[in-house]
């Protein structure tokens, strides 16, 4: 089977496991069209962090700055987006990152710094910057302050006539399936953002650039073998250097995405961390663009249920956790592959317990889901990930061979 | 090289990344409209006597976690949680405390080493992920920070008391705390006590380092892990015992404040300085003295940036740049100095064979 | 027999020339005043010991690195490379001895890497690598990953990759060290059908049989230059070896036996497995007794890496025991059993023997973390530990300017004397020692063989894994085969040849022709 079949496969059985959970447990919202919406919202700004940290990573430089290079992307979108617009407010946030992206190039490629400090140091640098300009951009605004923007123009949005309509009336009906699917095609027929199509658009031109074109071999040689890529005559000093630049556009463009589509403005510690949940779904996604989605997705789809009916959705997610994971606990004792199991078994006794136990899952606690979700996830499969061979190792040229 | 030649190529790196960070901070001031001539002023004034102690205590509080994350970085371990094992080691410290279980100063001990040990199973919880799942301990401790202060903004609330808006946990009785002591003579503000804990955990940190067994397994793992394998270094164990430690003591940041100022956990909790000490550690070199200049710095441009805004009309942020550009430039200006450290010595060897083999040559 | 035998080939100009190239590293001069003239369509060998500069010769010619004086025409022209992208694109190709590919990626984008703009990366790249394939009779899956071919078959990666660019000047850098002798007679069939096809072949060797067989003219360099350009025919090995070393030949050769019968590492029934549960040793069973020194020859990759780490401690046995001296090991770590007196030179010095920006007198500890004269109970022992450097530095000839001096500045040479004396230390009972000459020049070769004999003679046990198999052949009081895991053949050093060794290796039968 194809890549691109196995993952339609997945989500289809995704949303068929979301919706017996719905039917099962009466948490009507876990799938509505508005939770699909706040997902898919959530998951956006995730998913471009994550795609930025594929850039850079594929040519071979670890990039925890995506934290660092959104703040700033959250910052440049404010400040364009309120003089002049969305559009060039994405193209601002997009500078804004690619400056802390090329912060990031010039320590690991150029002086080889060791790549987590450097990421660090770009982190610290990026939150100082946005700290303190968002006080000189916006603290004399009308509505703004020394900490937030005023609000900010929207990008359009989409809405197809009709079959949004038609949608919401079927979501409403809550069948089995059928109202689940409906939820999720009403929220991308109607009002959805122009940037989240955008978003998809890129994630698709990465993987075909990456995958497809010269470039983009060049490019991943870089990550897997620079030598032999130094050896025939690919500058890899410059794919590293474009690759980590790159990273920085979309982690701006994630930044931009927070901070005009998700929120209504700009505002200090907006990103939350999510630049370091990006780089753990592109993780989690093994380093290619469809696994890196499907992180976001599953990432982002806690965090919209959290944010729609908080205690009860995630409540009835714990049930979905807790089978899901007794299963794998089974297949992987059949595997012979006891401490997995274990692990799994353990956890999914716990979710299934604390399902049972309680009526609802306290908001701290929903909080906590996306980074308790990566733990286990990293814990349950790190080891069947492939990162690039040479990932965050420095490489100087004139030592091939 | 000669030991003269040798510090001074050390002290160039740092005294480079300054003027790189001196620079680029008056280019955004000028930018921003505002007068790098008064942040200047401002920050170089002199400090008044008060102000020394705030200096002070700072820099305990930055040095011990600066401490904390630099033992990882020893070995390479990137141990960016030292901020979640901060927060969790204080509360679990200050809800110790608050009981009263143990008398007087039986009780300050006990619960430093509540805290040392909450600390330590919250890193625990890493280095298990890494030695059994070899999940990067860089992405699973920045998780735990994130759940370290969902965690324990929940259990404050199930165990803290309502306090207006906010909740705190239980005052520590006064027998339990720990005086201050004088910095300057005749000035009302005082250096907490516990503050001499930086001064204990640098010694210890120094003579482990430098001086022992595990120290060395350590520094060695850090400078080659393959190498360290063949000489028959545990590294799975060596994770687990450096990722213990490096929590450890991050549960003794909290501790100078928790029993000299606030005496309970609560909204009042100092936030960010676990990630301050990932800052102070590279900029330290990951060196005891190293990092007690480096938290020693940041100390003190914390203290003077604080009245930027009032007597310049600065933002106090304008620090946090300062402060992430030396940072950044300093372990780039290492890098280059290590590059030209490598080349100087290998010349030197070279010249020095050349040296043996002309004498040798000379005699029959 | 003059240096300048060989007369200029003819009237057309020389497809390479190299007139007065010099190198230098931060105190090491690699090459100077080489000079080397190569004909078209001939194979031009260019022999000399490790360290001779062969290597770094050859990375000047691909424009990997820049040389410091001197320069190179190609074909009459003079150039001057700043990537080998540009000598690429003048027609040269080079083959590395450390093959440069990626892993994770298909043999295509392999081959296609950089040079996408020939014919593209998708279905007429794929036609055109099947075409080279077939031509050659390498039998190449263009969609195979990299990562699930063999040695050979990854040369030949290697060679398509080159032809694809339409080389006609083709380095070939030691592609003999990693391959059986049967191999090698397919690649010099290889290489003949190269030859008659007008490409110009440059192959670096220091196995003279082969350079002999192969060459049509032979450049020899000796610490860097240039000394010599002869032609087979006017030449014997022996003089050959002789120009590479500039004197007479150090022999390794054990003199008279000091096997005892007290056993000191007894192995029976290893196994071990890699991550995925697939053998990488089965069934191992070999002894060693005082004063024996037992090796192991193999083609890389055949299990003898996993032996020498299993013996050590860095991996442990699926099934089997290993005993040492009378105590069994087998759930022993690599500390315990350093403990109990295993000396260890590793394969690769750098990576598992040293830690190259410490000093030297912390790389005593190193591997003695538990012991004196560096340890005193938990703490260290910094006045023993450089005291005892200082006798190592003396007893073994390390060349270096003090105990303060980091591995990294030391040469190749000197940090493996340093290692020898480091592992000799504290009375070990058994040696493992892995290729322990590797890289190395001729003096401290002779010292390395040295120490190992004292040491036999004193009653160590060695376990000597070595590629080079004059070397195993000379030292070794028995010589075992490990092929594909298992120890396949148990031969007396006295009487084997290395052919029989290589048809071992390889598992053919001996009377097979080879």
């Amino acid at each position: 089977m194809s890549r691109g079949a196995r993952l339609w496969l997945y989500a289809l059985a995704g949303l068929v496991a979301l919706s017996v959970v719905r039917t099962v447990t009466g948490a009507d919202d876990l799938t509505s069209a508005g939770t699909m919406r706040a997902a898919i919202i959530a998951a956006i700004p995730i998913a471009l962090a994550g795609l930025g940290g594929l850039w850079s990573e594929r040519a071979g430089v670890v990039n925890i700055g995506l934290e660092g290079m959104m703040i700033l992307g959250t910052l440049g979108a404010g400040y364009y987006t309120y003089y002049q617009g969305p559009w060039v407010g994405l193209l601002g946030a997009m500078m804004f990152g690619a400056i802390g992206g090329v912060l990031h190039a010039l320590a690991t490629v150029v002086f080889t710094v060791d790549h987590i400090v450097s990421g660090v140091a770009v982190n610290i640098i990026a939150a100082g910057v946005a700290g303190f300009l968002a006080e000189v951009f916006f603290a004399d605004l009308e509505g703004g302050g020394p900490t937030q923007s005023p609000s900010l123009e929207r990008p359009m949005s989409i809405t197809v006539p009709g079959i949004s309509d038609w949608s919401a009336d079927l979501s409403a009906q809550r069948w089995f399936l059928v109202s689940d699917l409906a939820g999720l095609i009403n929220a991308l027929t109607a009002g959805l953002s122009i940037f989240t199509v955008l978003a998809l658009l890129a994630l698709a031109g990465t993987g075909w650039l990456l995958w497809h074109s010269a470039f983009g071999l060049r490019l991943r040689s870089c990550g897997e073998s620079p030598s032999s890529a130094e050896t025939l005559g690919v500058n890899v000093y410059r794919y590293k250097f474009l690759a980590v630049t790159m990273s920085g556009v979309f982690a701006g463009f994630a930044g931009c995405y927070l901070a005009v589509v998700a929120s209504s403005g700009y505002a200090n510690g907006q990103t939350g961390g999510r630049g370091y949940i990006g780089l753990a779904a592109m993780i989690f996604g093994n380093w290619r663009p469809g696994g890196l989605l499907t992180g976001s997705l599953l990432f982002g789809f806690t965090e919209g249920a959290r944010l729609r009916q908080g205690g009860e959705s995630v409540h009835a997610l714990l049930l979905l956790i807790g089978v899901a994971l007794l299963a794998l606990a089974a297949w992987q004792l059949y595997r012979a592959r006891r401490a997995v199991a274990l692990l799994a078994a353990t956890v999914g006794a716990g979710a299934l317990w604390w399902y049972l136990a309680t009526e609802a899952v306290p908001d701290s606690f929903t909080e906590m889901t996306p980074y308790v979700a990566t733990l286990l996830v990293l814990a349950l499969f790190s080891q069947r990930l492939r990162m690039p061979a040479a990932d965050g190792q420095p490489y100087r040229r004139g030592e091939a061979g | 090289m000669t030991t003269v030649r040798r510090l001074m190529v050390g002290a160039a790196a740092p005294a480079l990344a300054f003027v790189v960070a001196a620079a680029v901070t008056s280019v955004v001031l000028v930018a921003a409209g505002d007068s790098p001539a008064d942040f200047w002023r401002v920050l170089l004034s002199a400090p008044d006597p008060r102000d020394y102690v705030a200096i002070a205590n700072a820099t305990a509080v930055l040095y011990l976690s600066g401490l904390a994350a630099a033992i990882g970085f020893r070995m390479n371990l990137f141990n960016i949680g030292v901020e979640g094992q901060y927060r969790v080691a204080t509360f679990a410290g200050a809800v110790f405390a608050g009981q009263a279980l143990l008398p007087g100063a039986l009780n300050t001990a006990a619960t430093i080493l509540v805290a040392m040990a909450a600390g330590a199973a919250w890193a625990g919880i890493a280095a298990l992920l890494r030695v059994l799942r070899g999940v990067s301990e860089v992405i699973s401790t920045i998780m735990l920070n994130a759940i370290a202060v969902s965690l324990v903004a929940f259990l404050l609330q199930k165990v803290g008391r309502r306090q207006g808006e906010t909740f705190r946990t239980d005052t520590i009785p006064e027998s339990s705390w720990v005086p201050s002591f004088p910095l300057v003579p005749g000035e009302s503000s005082q250096v907490y006590g516990l503050a001499l804990l930086a001064v204990v955990a640098g010694v210890g940190f120094a003579v482990l380092l430098n001086r022992t067994r595990f120290g060395f397994d350590l520094r060695a793992t850090g400078h080659s892990e393959s190498a360290a394998v063949a000489s028959g270094v545990n590294v799975r164990r060596m994770v687990v015992y450096t990722l213990l430690l490096s929590g450890a003591v991050a549960g003794l940041i909290g501790m100078p404040e928790l029993f000299g100022g606030s005496h309970a956990y609560g909204s009042t909790i100092q936030t960010g300085i676990g990630f301050t000490g990932i800052a102070v550690a590279l900029l330290g070199r990951n060196h005891p003295w190293g990092i007690a200049v480096a938290a020693l710095i940041f100390g003190y441009l914390n203290q003077q940036a604080s009245p930027l805004g009032v007597t310049a009309d600065i933002s106090t942020e304008i620090i946090a740049v300062t402060q992430g550009v030396v940072v950044l430039s300093v372990v780039i200006a290492y890098e280059v100095v290590r590059r030209y450290r490598v080349r100087a010595e290998q010349a030197e060897v070279a010249r020095q064979l050349r040296r043996e083999r002309g004498a040798q040559a000379v005699s029959p | 027999m003059s240096p300048d035998a060989v007369a200029g080939g003819g009237n057309a100009a020389p497809a390479v020339r190299l007139t007065g190239i010099a190198k230098r590293f931060p105190g090491v001069v690699a090459n100077s005043d080489v000079d080397v003239e190569i004909r078209p369509g001939t194979v031009h060998a260019l022999v000399g010991e490790n360290g001779a500069g062969k290597s770094t010769l050859m990375k000047i010619l691909y424009g990997v690195q820049k040389p410091d004086e001197g320069t190179i025409s190609i074909a009459g022209e003079e150039v001057a490379f700043a990537s080998p992208a540009d000598a690429i694109a003048r027609g040269i190709g080079m083959v590395f001895q450390h093959f440069q590919l990626a892993d994770n990626l298909s043999v295509l984008e392999n081959v296609v890497l950089g040079a996408e703009r020939l014919h593209g990366i998708g279905a007429r790249a794929r036609t055109e690598i099947e075409r080279i394939s077939a031509a050659y009779g390498f039998a190449l899956d263009p969609d195979e990953l990299v990562e699930t071919l063999g040695v050979g078959q990854r040369q030949r990666v290697e060679i398509v990759k080159v032809l694809y660019r339409g080389a006609r000047v083709i380095i070939l850098d030691e592609p003999t060290a990693v391959l059986v002798p049967q191999e090698v007679d397919a690649l010099f069939a290889n290489l003949r059908e190269l030859k008659s096809e007008g490409h110009t072949l440059v192959f670096i060797s220091h196995k003279l049989d082969e350079v002999l067989a192969i060459a049509d003219e032979i450049t020899v360099l000796r610490r860097g230059t240039t000394v010599a350009t002869v032609t087979p025919d006017t030449v014997t090995a022996h003089e050959l070896a002789e120009l590479m070393v500039g004197a007479e030949l150090p022999t390794p050769s054990s003199g008279e036996s000091t096997v005892t019968d007290r056993t000191v590492l007894e192995v029976r029934g290893l196994r071990v497995d890699d991550a995925a549960g697939r053998a990488l040793l089965d069934d191992v069973d070999l002894v060693i007794r005082a004063g024996e020194v037992l090796g192991v020859a193999g083609v890389e990759g055949n299990g003898q890496t996993e032996l020498v780490e299993a013996v050590v401690g860095m991996r442990s046995a699926v099934a089997g025991t290993i005993v040492l001296a009378g105590t069994d090991v087998t759930r022993r770590g690599t500390r315990e059993r350093r403990e109990s007196g295993v000396g260890y030179i590793p394969e690769d010095r750098q990576r598992h023997g040293l830690l190259l920006d410490a000093a030297l007198w912390e790389n005593r500890i190193l591997g003695h973390q538990t012991r004196p004269p560096s340890v005193r109970g938990l703490w260290l022992d910094r006045g023993g530990a450089r005291a005892d450097t200082e006798r190592i530095v003396d007893a073994y000839d390390v060349r270096t300017p003090g105990v303060d001096t980091t591995a990294r500045a030391l040469s190749g040479g000197n940090q493996q004397k340093f290692l020898v004396g480091r592992e000799m230390s504290g009375d070990p009972v058994l040696l493992v020692a892995s290729h322990p000459t590797r890289g190395v020049d001729v003096g401290a070769q002779a010292a390395i063989w040295e120490s190992i004999r004292a040491a036999r003679r004193r009653g160590l046990a060695v376990l000597l894994v070595s590629a080079d198999l004059d070397e195993l052949i000379g030292l070794s009081d028995t010589i075992r085969v490990v092929l594909r895991g298992r120890l396949a053949g148990t031969f007396d050093p006295r009487t084997v040849t290395p052919l029989e060794l290589g048809s071992a290796m390889t598992g053919a039968d001996a009377s097979e022709p080879a």
